[in-house]
């Protein structure tokens, strides 16, 4: 069905200065930027409504079973999914359960059931291309590696971050203030212009124990950047949290207990109360409709619960749906050239990342090391950095990139929390036996954040074969882990393995991420570009400031943009670009409503 | 006229030209309808006396055209159309005819209105008030709305009995400032007495539902929840709260205790949290000065009651994350339970309430966040329940009659046929 067909078939809505597609992190942060400058804003939202109190209660949202195993707050797989193969010979096949990463559904989104791990990338990691060859020259990088620069700097993104940190309230301690470097935070953060607005999460026993080991190895450990606060808080709208009570449901829950930054705590009360805001739940946005000339963005097409398709016109058009979905919706709506890997041609899908962890587990003496693993928070943990992006010299390494290493205790869940060393039983008393000895006595999940670099080969695009319950096609991920990934991996899993060593386990179990790359066990819900920021239209198919190439009056925000993926969670780049986007709408091209940057 | 300098110094300039308006403009039978000091006065007074709460189905985007039915012991009554539309609302009244119904009770056709109207309270306004107040309602949109029947039941669906009740309880007598106490102290008596009405749910009722004289403000059930004892009694009422604390609590729905659910809610999201800072201060200075007395504290219960114990733990695991192990939980987020007095007022309607439904803070400009607590009535048995509710009455120094698992069995039983 083509997109002229379905909206002549759409009832047509009354007209709004903005539409809003997805109303997760950037989509709340955009909305109220936008609504504070007087427009009349409308999100569609293709989830339920959620909220604290109703959604998340304190007294049944430590339901493991419920939200972890079953996927309780998830897009459902018949909803949509997505198809998957390796390599381009192969035929890829539709996803059935969730396994590498997690798609949200609903209002919030993905801020709903984050970690709420709150880092900043590093200034090279945005000038990335120009800073590794200029270090280590251009034959030092695989040929098929197809990283660039961003467009914008870590200067020009550092007010936007600092935005985003004191929205949510972010526990840490500054590593960087103003390029003096401070005792106790992260010495390769960039510099930040003020203090965390809380101090860090107080960090349990193994935190404590891991970071004096990997001092005495001569690292510089520094709390986790958290967005479980270690206290209460008043963000600058006047919405109040509360302090993290440590109970181990972060990642793939709600929180009850308003402690963790989501857009239910930190902007949702204060848009929702606004008269030139409104909202539709439950409203799945088909495509963007465009006028003949295929360079002006005329609004979108929705349709809801009943079947029932509507058209909501608009003079900016603003995507801010799940990475994957900003790119399907240009894909479906014919906006930018799709790329194609063979032919080397086109942007809409190119540069697709995702994350490559490794971990390693360790397990002790139970009659000395009792962790309590069920003290926990998303975002506690003690990190160091001395091996993320280019903080260390990979001249001799033969790989780029890197991540931080973290002993991050994020939970003690009875289901998932069965950790028992290498050669034990998989089953039966043996088994069970293992698990009591060492529940309280292993580190598990130890967190190596790797980052990963973009390539030829890896990207998105319609698949030929599987549509979704409205006929169109499904996006298909083509994606496998290069040999520059895994080495990273290995050497990062290695010193890991050495720091666990020096804290005195008996038993250490590393595990290196391994190809091919796999869509069933977890890794992390960061998938990646397919709608890439930068400086150049033949690469990228967003300017610096997230505003379509092709399309000036429309914005595209979230993770789609980033043209590869840094060794750090990226909700806090997410937040700091759709402010970054929000400043250039609001300063610039609402002023001169046209392209903000002619290529 | 010392009384009057006062007190216009203290309205300030705004107040002193709708005052000067008014007595200008008051030989006119019909007010100017451009009268814009005279409509704003009455726009004011409106937001005071929170005409619009009962005057409006809540929801509905057809302010003042009445319809909503308002609970009593002796049934509902439905709020008539206050719109100036000229068939179904008020429009074709004379002033005299408004100034009657809104002070005595009294309509145009000579019936009587029920008390669940406040005349009582209104009573305490002057003409000058009510005159400001229809010219107001007049610039409001008119709206063709037919309010449903009242139907008490016999005998009290004749509305001649109301002459009797107004006999025995209504007098017509309008405030009188008391020369011993402050200017600031008398704006106070006349908003919560007059135009605020907060006796209308705040002060015991006799079995005719009229006021208990004896008792003002001394806290009194409604729709359910206990409405709170607002005199200065330390154990009961507001001994605990400063005058900023009073005046916070009006205007923004939080202070550092303590949150506004329920019915009060809605009265800070149309009246209160709209009033001047200078009123609110008023209001707060008069209530500080009710009563005074703490009354005598019962013993507390022993920690090692049975009760007291299951209700400790129940506590530790349901209730701490918010509320602190203190009990103090987090200022203007998750109320304190150990400084509350309405946890421990006589009747604990309003506890059972919270525990068995949950409740939601009221959301203002000023404090938007209006967190909620979830309901335990899904989770906590009866005598569960009655166990934490004992608990959190008798910890932290605090002391009150315990709960029993049939007071918490009845109060499911009443809520279960509450649609509110």
């Amino acid at each position: 069905m083509d997109a002229e067909t379905v909206t002549t078939m759409a009832r047509k809505l009354p007209k709004k200065d903005v539409v809003i597609v997805g109303l997760g992190w950037t989509g709340s942060i955009m909305a109220h930027e936008l609504t504070d400058e007087g427009l009349d804003v409308i999100a569609l939202e293709r989830g339920p409504w959620r909220d604290t109190p109703t959604d998340f209660p304190t007294n049944y949202m430590q339901d493991e079973l419920r939200y972890h195993v079953r996927h309780d707050l998830f897009l459902r797989p018949d909803q949509t999914t997505f198809t998957f193969r390796n390599k381009i010979d192969q035929t890829a096949l539709p996803i059935r359960t969730w396994g590498a990463f997690m798609p949200p559904n609903g209002v919030g989104g993905g801020g709903v059931h984050w970690n709420a791990e709150t880092w900043r990338f590093l200034p090279s990691d945005f000038i990335l291309r120009t800073h590794l060859t200029g270090r280590y020259g251009a034959a030092f990088l695989p040929e098929d590696m197809t990283i660039q620069d961003w467009g914008v700097t870590y200067q020009e993104l550092e007010p936007h971050y600092d935005r985003f940190e004191y929205l949510c309230g972010t526990s840490g301690i500054a590593g960087n203030l103003n390029g003096a470097i401070q005792e106790g935070g992260n010495p390769f953060e960039g510099p930040r212009s003020r203090p965390y607005p809380t101090p860090p999460q107080k960090q349990g026993f193994g935190h404590v124990l891991w970071a004096k080991a990997a001092r005495e190895l001569g690292y510089r450990p520094f709390p986790q950047p958290s967005g479980n606060l270690s206290q209460a808080y008043t963000n600058p709208l006047g919405l109040r949290m509360g302090p993290c009570t440590f109970c181990g449901f972060c990642e793939w829950f709600g929180c009850g207990n308003y402690s963790k930054a989501s857009p239910q705590t930190t902007i949702l009360p204060v848009l929702l109360r606004r008269s030139n805001f409104a909202l539709r739940d439950n409203s799945e946005v088909l495509h963007i409709n465009t006028d003949g000339s295929r360079a002006r963005a005329t609004g979108v097409t929705f349709v809801d619960t009943s079947g029932e398709q509507w058209e909501q016109s608009a003079d900016l058009v603003i995507l801010s749906a799940y990475a994957m979905f900003n790119v399907q919706l240009l894909l479906l709506s014919k906006i930018g050239q799709p790329y194609d890997p063979v032919a080397n041609t086109g942007v809409v899908g190119r540069n697709f990342t995702h994350q490559t962890i490794s971990s390693v587990d360790g397990f002790f003496d139970k009659s000395k090391f009792n962790f309590n693993p069920f003290i926990a928070s998303g975002a506690i943990g003690m990190c160091i950095d001395e091996f993320n992006g280019d903080n260390f010299d990979h001249a001799a390494l033969g790989f780029v990139g890197g991540g931080y290493l973290g002993q991050v205790q994020t939970n003690g869940r009875p289901i998932e929390t069965t950790p028992v060393p290498p050669g034990t039983p998989k089953w039966g008393a043996r088994w069970k036996e293992a698990v009591r000895d060492n529940y309280l006595s292993s580190l598990k999940g130890g967190s190596i954040h790797g980052s990963f670099y973009s390539y030829r080969d890896v990207y998105l695009d319609l698949d030929p074969t599987y549509t979704d319950r409205h006929g169109r096609p499904l996006m298909r991920m083509t994606i496998d882990f290069h040999d520059n990934e895994l080495k990273a991996a290995a050497f990062m899993t290695d010193k890991y393995a050495e720091i666990v060593r020096a804290m005195g386990a008996n038993v250490v179990d590393p595990k290196p991420r391994k190809g091919p790359y796999d869509i069933t066990t977890y890794q992390t819900t960061h998938l990646n570009g397919g709608a890439v920021m930068g400086n150049d239209p033949k690469t990228s198919v967003l300017n610096r400031y997230l505003q379509s190439w092709d399309v000036p009056n429309l914005f595209v925000l979230g993770a789609s943009a980033f043209p590869q993926n840094a060794g750090y969670n990226p909700t806090g780049t997410v937040a700091a670009l759709a402010y970054w986007s929000a400043a250039a709408i609001r300063d610039n091209y609402l002023k001169h409503p046209g392209p903000l940057i002619h290529a | 006229m010392r009384d009057l300098a006062a007190w216009l110094a203290k309205t300030g300039v705004a107040g002193a030209i709708a005052f000067l308006a008014g007595l200008w403009s008051s030989s006119a039978s019909q007010s100017d309808p451009q009268d814009f000091a005279l409509i704003e006065k009455g726009r004011y007074l409106a937001i005071a006396s929170d005409c619009a709460s009962c005057h409006t189905v809540p929801g509905s985007d057809r302010p003042f055209s009445g319809g909503r039915a308002i609970e009593t012991p002796f049934g509902n009554v439905i709020s008539a159309n206050i719109t100036p539309d000229r068939e179904t609302g008020i429009g074709a009244w004379t002033e005299e005819q408004f100034d009657a119904a809104v002070r005595r009770g009294i309509r145009p056709d000579g019936a009587r209105l029920y008390p669940a109207m406040p005349y009582p309270a209104y009573a305490k306004m002057t003409s000058e008030d009510t005159r400001a107040l229809r010219a107001f309602l007049n610039t409001v949109e008119p709206v063709r709305n037919v309010a449903p029947p009242t139907a008490l039941p016999f005998p009290l669906s004749i509305r001649a009995v109301m002459h009797v009740w107004n006999a025995l309880y209504f007098s017509a007598e309008q405030y009188r400032p008391d020369p011993n106490q402050s200017a600031e102290w008398n704006r106070g008596a006349l908003l919560v007495q007059g135009a605020g009405h907060c006796g209308a749910c705040h002060t015991p009722k006799t079995v005719l539902g009229a006021d208990k004289a004896d008792s003002f403000l001394q806290g009194a059930m409604i729709q359910g929840w206990f409405a709170p004892n607002l005199t200065n009694d330390a154990t009961g009422g507001l001994g605990r709260w400063s005058v900023d604390d009073v005046a916070a609590y009006l205007k923004t729905g939080q202070n550092r205790f303590s949150a506004a659910t329920g019915p009060m809610a809605e009265e800070i999201v149309l009246s209160s949290s709209k009033m001047h800072d200078d009123d609110l201060k008023a209001i707060a200075v008069y209530l500080k000065s009710l009563g005074g007395e703490t009354s005598p504290l019962p013993a507390a219960l022993p920690q090692s009651e049975p009760i007291m114990i299951a209700g400790a733990a129940i506590y530790r695991d349901q209730c701490a994350a918010c509320h602190a192990l203190d009990g103090r939980g987090v200022e203007r987020l998750f109320p304190s339970l150990a400084e509350s007095a309405s946890v421990r007022s006589d009747d604990p309607a309003t506890l059972i309430r919270v525990i068995l439904r949950g409740a939601r803070s009221v959301a203002t400009a000023a404090e938007p966040t209006s967190p909620g607590m979830p309901s335990f009535g899904w989770q906590l048995s009866d005598l569960q329940v009655a166990a934490v509710a004992t608990y959190i009455r008798n910890a932290w120094d605090g002391a009150a009659a315990p709960v029993t698992a049939d007071r918490v069995k009845e109060a499911r039983k009443h809520l279960g046929d509450r649609t509110d």
